[in-house]
């Protein structure tokens, strides 16, 4: 069996679908939420990436690069503010997390 | 002159103004003088606290100071003096110009018209301030200054007391200011305009003690009742003016004729246009002159100073209504059936007035009916045609009436503001002034032959029982018999006051002569209710009155009421004298003979003396039928109309809906990441659906 663009795309897709549950059902920790977002974009670069090999393009792979990039600044970025939310609250919990209530 | 006259009030009232403010302002620093003086007029609670603070009782306190009139613990005003001096001053030399022009027109026949400047200009109306001068106002301005004027030598020594004298006489300066443009109106919106400027500051002036509440309740219903007849005054107006298109009296007067058998179509009804402008005129007469339906209020405005009540509720204001009738004798006379009715109104006044007056037991109660009693008098000349006899009572009333209450305030500072005649008595050895002159004034409003009211009253009655109108004989009955009541209770005070044996020792032996400036007046006002009567009769109500009064009183060609006085039978002509002097036999009986006989008597006829201790139950009556749906119907509109209805379904309502809304779309702002972030996908989701299927599609 080869391994053609299909597989890629259903692996991409499966890991997009789970970081979107990741964020949707996790009530614990938003560190998690973070994580399920690196899945999400994991997901598109395996997509980008998967094109790029697939039409023959390597401008896909410098995007992926750049998506990896992105991802590590945003990753960084948001454990900063967690760590400094952390320190004004006491708590990184969801449930509390919730200063914007109208 | 005449802006002599008219104005120096007007200028001693605005300077005793000023002094007043500053005083509130020296009494409340920090605040404005407008302020400042705000919190004098209407600061009841701040002003009244130090008052009762001192009781520890409260309730106590406040009880006492509704019984007697105030001594207030404050320290006068500063520049009391000064107002006193220069109020007083400008009067009199205002009450010395009008008796000059008084000689002058009145026997000169300089009748004049002077313009001020013009006030309103709208289309067809036109209305000018001018002081229109002939001998009907002459006299008036001769009666308003010259009590006027005594009343304000009065009250320098009356209100000693007093911490707001300034205030005080600026108020009587700018009563007797808006009197004398009533007086002097030459068109009827003038006129109007001294109208509710006399019922201005007779609401001002009684309630001239704010701090108590019966003072204040008794402003608030002279006000309101007088509204009642004005509400009929301003209609009058607006009707002369529909019929006649001008409302200066000249050509009012001119057209007046022309209007008899007109009609006006109201709605569905024809009504004649004279009787029902003369009508509606009288209706804001009835009101200011306290008369028949209308009355309720001159009694209770007795809680205002006495030398209001003098000046005010005896002497002028409350015959603006019958100097009204005088000035527009012209459509009066063209209107029979409205004649009528004064005669009507004027009797029944004069008689029941006199029945409640008979068993009244605050002193200045008494001589308030008497007053509402001696109006209807006045009335009674008026509709039976004899408009100069009517002035004459006018004029002579103002006198003795003025007198009588200066009197009583005389006796209720002797006895510290005690008011109730049966906690007197025996005061004739200490207050033989106040005593003398007080017999003199009764002595003038009975009648007793060569006084005053001898000639006036007399005059009235036989004018009533000539007068070929209808109720005319109506009239006569009423007012003979309130003959007989006048000298029942006026002798009845007098007895109790005066004569018999102290009934309350502490205030007997407490009780002193008033300072000279309140027995100026007594001496000069007791001299005028003996002289104003002989001297004038014959301007009045003999040959001489329509070479005398000219112009300013017209007499329709059929109208030979005064010729007719001459020649009535010879017991007509004693009645009167004859029913005071049963009258003052009675009194004698009941109250100097046999002391027990009044209270037997009253035993006897209790529903009788019940219905007349509570004045016929008026105040009762009205407040059924007018005061409780009133109130009723104002708090049903207050919490159903305004609370419920309009605040509901205006700003209350949509600011209600408005918060529902909200109060929605805020519980989607949950504030959790997770469910903005979910939104963001959909929205996504969405929005790429729609570039993929739905555009292509489109």
């Amino acid at each position: 069996m080869t391994i053609g663009l299909g597989h890629y795309l259903t692996v991409a897709a499966i890991l997009f679908t789970i970081g979107i549950f990741g964020i949707f059902l996790n009530r614990k920790n938003v560190i998690i939420i973070l994580m399920s977002i690196e899945l999400i974009l994991l997901a598109v670069n395996i997509n980008l990436v998967a094109f790029s090999a697939f039409l023959g393009d390597l401008v896909g792979q410098v995007y992926a690069l750049l998506v990896l990039t992105v991802a590590a600044a945003e990753a960084a970025i948001g454990l900063s503010i967690l760590v400094a939310y952390y320190r004004n609250r006491g708590s990184i919990a969801v449930e509390d997390i919730n200063l914007m209530k109208g | 002159m005449y802006y002599a006259i008219v104005f120096l009030p007007l200028l001693g009232a605005v300077i005793a103004a000023l002094i007043a403010l500053a005083g509130a302002r020296a009494r409340h620093p920090g605040g404005s003088p407008d302020v400042g003086a705000q919190n004098h007029a209407h600061g009841p609670v701040e002003e009244s606290h130090p008052r009762a603070a001192p009781s520890p009782h409260g309730a106590h306190a406040a009880l006492d100071a509704s019984h007697s009139e105030p001594q207030p613990l404050q320290p006068p005003a500063a520049g009391s003096r000064s107002a006193e001096l220069v109020t007083t001053v400008f009067l009199f030399a205002s009450m010395l110009l009008s008796w000059l022009a008084f000689v002058d027109v009145g026997f000169g026949h300089h009748d004049s018209r002077v313009e001020l400047f013009p006030w309103i200009i709208s289309g067809d109306l036109k209305v000018d301030w001018a002081l229109r001068i002939d001998t009907l106002t002459a006299v008036m301005l001769v009666v308003v200054t010259t009590i006027s004027a005594f009343v304000h030598l009065y009250s320098i020594g009356y209100m000693e007391e007093d911490p707001h004298r300034p205030r005080f006489f600026s108020y009587l300066s700018l009563f007797t200011f808006a009197m004398l443009m009533l007086v002097t109106a030459d068109n009827l919106v003038q006129l109007f305009f001294g109208w509710e400027g006399v019922g201005l500051m007779s609401y001002l002036l009684i309630g001239f003690w704010y701090h108590k509440p019966e003072a204040n309740a008794a402003a608030i219903k002279a006000f309101i009742v007088n509204r009642v007849g004005d509400f009929g005054f301003s209609l009058g107006i607006f009707a002369t003016f529909l019929m006649t298109g001008a409302i200066d009296l000249d050509t009012v007067f001119a057209q007046a004729p022309a209007l008899t058998g007109k009609s006006i179509h109201f709605l569905s009804w024809d009504v004649d246009a004279l009787t029902l402008i003369c009508l509606l005129l009288f209706m804001g007469a009835m009101g200011k002159s306290a008369q028949f339906l209308l009355h309720t209020w001159l009694p209770d405005a007795m809680e205002g100073p006495t030398p209001v009540s003098a000046l005010i509720h005896a002497a002028t204001m409350v015959t603006a209504g019958v100097f009204m009738v005088a000035r527009l004798s012209p459509l009066f006379d063209l209107a029979p059936q409205a004649q009528s009715f004064v005669i009507f109104i004027g009797g029944t006044t004069a008689f029941f007035a006199g029945t409640i007056g008979v068993v009244q037991n605050d002193i200045k109660r008494i001589v308030a009916y008497s007053t509402c009693s001696q109006l209807g008098y006045m009335f009674v000349a008026m509709g039976t045609g004899a408009y100069s006899i009517g002035m004459f009572h006018l004029f002579t009333h103002a006198f003795f009436k003025a007198l009588l209450f200066l009197c009583c305030g005389s006796v209720i500072t002797a006895m510290h503001h005690e008011q109730d005649i049966r906690h007197m008595g025996g005061l004739k050895d200490k207050l033989p002034i106040t005593y003398w002159t007080m017999v003199i004034g009764a002595l003038a409003l009975t009648g007793f032959p060569l006084t005053a009211g001898y000639f006036s009253k007399d005059a009235i009655i036989e004018a009533a029982y000539v007068s070929t109108n209808p109720m005319a004989l109506y009239g006569f009955g009423t007012t003979a018999i309130a003959t007989a009541l006048t000298a029942i209770y006026i002798w009845r005070l007098i007895f109790m006051t005066f004569h018999g044996s102290p009934r309350d020792r502490r205030h007997y032996d407490e009780a002193r002569e008033s300072p000279i400036t309140m027995l100026i007046p007594l001496g000069f006002l007791a001299a005028g209710s003996i002289f104003a009567g002989y001297p004038f009769r014959d301007l009045f109500a003999g040959h001489a009155v329509s070479e005398f009064f000219g112009d300013s009183l017209k007499f329709a060609a059929s109208n030979h009421i005064l010729e007719d006085m001459h020649h009535i039978p010879p017991v007509v002509a004693l009645a009167p004298t004859l029913l005071m002097a049963l009258g003052f036999a009675i009194t004698w009986e009941f109250y100097i003979r046999r002391p027990e006989l009044p209270a037997e008597l009253a035993r006897q006829q209790q529903p009788l003396y019940k219905f007349l201790l509570n004045k016929w139950y008026f105040d009762e009556i009205y407040d059924f039928l007018f005061v409780r749906p009133t109130l009723w119907l104002a708090r049903a509109l207050w919490k159903y109309g305004d609370g419920w209805t309009i605040d509901g379904l205006g700003p209350d309502g949509i600011s209600a809906r408005v918060l529902d809304v909200t109060r929605g779309v805020v519980r989607l702002q949950t504030g959790y990441v997770y469910h903005y972030a979910f939104a963001m996908l959909i929205g996504v989701a969405a929005l790429i659906t729609w570039f993929m299927f739905g555009a292509r599609a489109g």
